[in-house]
Formats: structure tokens, sequence, C-alpha cells
């Protein structure tokens, strides 16, 4: 099975649309990869059903760059 | 681009009677699977009865977020996804500001706007991923013009036409679409109190001197939710027989 991160990463780029060598952990998601306020609220949908998980909003506003989505799903997997 | 809005499902509240009524019997006519609600359980089987095989009535209080819960939750497992949400249910407390109880104000402002809010933002993620949706919220044309004794009302009606115009910018990139259906003086229960003179004095004001029909308010719902009407959004269509032209 995919580490977290590599899972991670993969949501990152069909969400996105974007590159596997752009996927950077210091890459934001607005800043460096082309995402608008939309697509970072459903890039989190996107998380929250792969990791059958809830973020919460206060959580989910902080989610901005690859490392932050990294973090948040090493900290709260269930497995 | 499918043509036919067949096997689509669609919500629309209030629809125990009045306009509420009118729509949810022609979306089905146009073989749309429809839930209509009322806020009671007597209503909802009266819905039940009207709409025959192709769908049905549930209990509803759009002022009741568990209560909206609920229904969405009951439409998803057994209807599938929502393609059209239409927010028709409203009520009306009338009385000059001087003598507009807080109460009043309250409750019209709760179940005429943030009523949809709360039940646009809970079908959001089901349309967002599914990239379609229809959302038609009822307005009112004295949301646009005005009307004394309906502060609180026409806040709430004027209310949902801005609600409309932000959501539809900010999901249109996602195939949902959000408009408004405002109508004028409709042959309902809302409009039976009125008393004859007031009939005649809003009569001279109507170009087609006759109060409107609920069956015409939902032919435009019913194009609204329809294929055609995909590039249509943040729009609001009047249907007042020449009361207010905006
Ligand atoms: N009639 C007009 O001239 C006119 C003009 C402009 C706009 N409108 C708007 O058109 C819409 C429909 O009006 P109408 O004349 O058809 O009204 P209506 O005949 O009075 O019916 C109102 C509907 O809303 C439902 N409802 C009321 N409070 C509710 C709540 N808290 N939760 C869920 N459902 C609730 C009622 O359910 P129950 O049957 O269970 O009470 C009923 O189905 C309203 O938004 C109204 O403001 C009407």
């Amino acid at each position: 099975m995919s580490t977290i991160e590599e899972r991670v990463k993969k949501i990152i780029i069909e969400q996105l649309g974007v590159k596997e060598e752009e996927v950077k952990h210091e890459a934001s998601f607005e800043n460096d990869l082309g995402a608008d306020s939309l697509d970072t609220v459903e890039l989190v949908m996107a998380l929250e059903e792969e990791f059958e998980t809830e973020i919460p909003d206060e959580e989910a506003e902080k989610i901005k760059t690859v490392q932050a989505a990294i973090d948040y799903v090493t900290n709260h997997a269930n497995d | 681009m499918t043509t036919t809005m067949q096997g689509q499902v669609a919500l629309v509240t209030g629809a125990s009677r009045g306009i509420g009524k009118a729509i949810a019997e022609q979306l089905v006519a146009q073989g749309v699977k429809v839930v209509g609600t009322a806020t009671s359980d007597k209503g909802a089987a009266a819905i039940s009865d009207y709409l025959g095989a192709d769908g049905e009535g549930m209990q509803l209080n759009v002022t009741d977020a568990d209560s909206v819960a609920k229904v969405l939750s009951s439409i998803d497992e057994k209807y599938g996804q929502l393609d059209i949400l239409v927010n028709n249910a409203g009520i009306t407390k009338d009385n000059l500001l001087m003598r507009l109880k807080d109460d009043d104000w309250d409750a019209v402002l709760d179940t005429n706007l943030k009523s949809v809010y709360r039940i646009c933002k809970a079908v959001m993620r089901g349309m967002m991923k599914r990239r379609h949706g229809r959302i038609i919220n009822i307005s009112s044309v004295v949301g646009t013009t005005g009307n004394p004794g309906q502060t609180n009302y026409c806040a709430a009606k004027a209310g949902l036409v801005g609600f409309t115009k932000a959501l539809a910018q900010e999901i249109a990139a996602r195939g949902i679409t959000v408009n408004c259906v405002s109508p004028g003086f409709i042959d309902t229960d809302m409009t039976k109190s009125l008393t004859d003179d007031q009939k005649q004095a809003i009569f001279a004001n109507i170009p087609a001197a006759r109060l409107g029909n609920p069956e015409e308010v939902a032919a435009a719902v019913v194009f609204l939710a329809s294929p055609g009407a995909a590039y249509i959004t943040g729009e609001t269509i009047h249907v007042n027989g020449g009361l207010a032209m905006v």
C-alpha cells in the first residue's frame, strides 16, 4: 500500500491538474499550484474522502501547502 | 449534454400547496423524481398522493438544521444524488415597521432567507463533486419594489437575490447554476387574505389586470432547471404580469 505522502500527492495532482514534479512539499496550492479558493475547498473534500475523515473548517483553512496536507493526514490517520 | 431531465432528482420545499405544488407537478411531468415537502406529516402524505409513483412527500421544517439534514439524507438513500433544488418554502408576517415584533422579523428572515443558506450549503458538496446542479430560489417582486407592511419579507426576498448572485459566481465553473424566480401577485393561500379593495388596487397596477397562476411561476422554474438553461446563472426571472419591469 502507498504511503500517506504518496496518496496525498496523488490527490493533489488529480484535483489541481498539476504535474508530479510541481508538487513540492513547500508548494502552496494557491500561490504555486494555481488553485483558487474553491479548488482548495474541493481538495480538502477529496482528502476527507480518501482518508475517511472529517476535517473541521478551522483546520481545513490551515491546509494551504502540500506539507500542511501531509502533516494533517499523518497526525489524524486512524491506522 | 443531456437534453432531457428524465430521471433527475429534485427537492421542492413547501410543495403542499400554491406555487411549490405547481412546481413539483410540472417537474414530475418532465420525468423528474421529485421530493416535495410540507411542515406536517399529513401534508407530506398529501404530497405523496398527488405526486404518485414519481415522487414523495417528506416532512421538513426549513428553519431546523437537523430536519434539513434528515430530508437530504433520505433523498440520497432513496433517490440518489440531488440534481435540482427549488427553495420555495416561505411565509409572511406583515406589519408596519413601528408595530413589527422581533419574533416576526426573525421568523420571516429565518424561514425565507437563512433557510436557503442552510439548504444550499448542505447540497453543495454533492453538486460540486458531480459538476452539476440547479438551484432555483423563489424571491418576490416586493424584494425589488418594496411594499409597505413587509419590511421583513422584502428584506428576505431581496436578500435572496444577492445571495443568488454571490453563490452563482462562486460555483459557476463547477457546472452549477443558481437563479431566482420572482413572482408578482399569484393566486395562492398567501394572497387569499387580501381584501377585494386591496385586490382592485393591485390590479390597477398590473398591466395583465389579473393575478398570476402558480403554474405560470412553475413554468419559469422548470425552464431554469432544464438543460437549455445551462448558461443562465445569477439571474432573476420576473413573473408578474408586467407589474414591475426591471
Ligand atoms: N403567492 C404569491 O403571490 C407570491 C408572490 C411572490 C412570492 N411568493 C413566494 O413563493 C413561495 C411560495 O408561495 P405560495 O404563495 O405558494 O405560499 P403558500 O401557499 O403559503 O405555501 C407555503 C409553503 O411553504 C411551506 N412552509 C412554510 N413554512 C415552512 C417551514 N418553516 N419549513 C418548511 N416549509 C414551510 C408550507 O408548508 P405547509 O403547507 O406545511 O404549511 C407551504 O408548502 C414563497 O416563497 C413566497 O414567498 C409568493
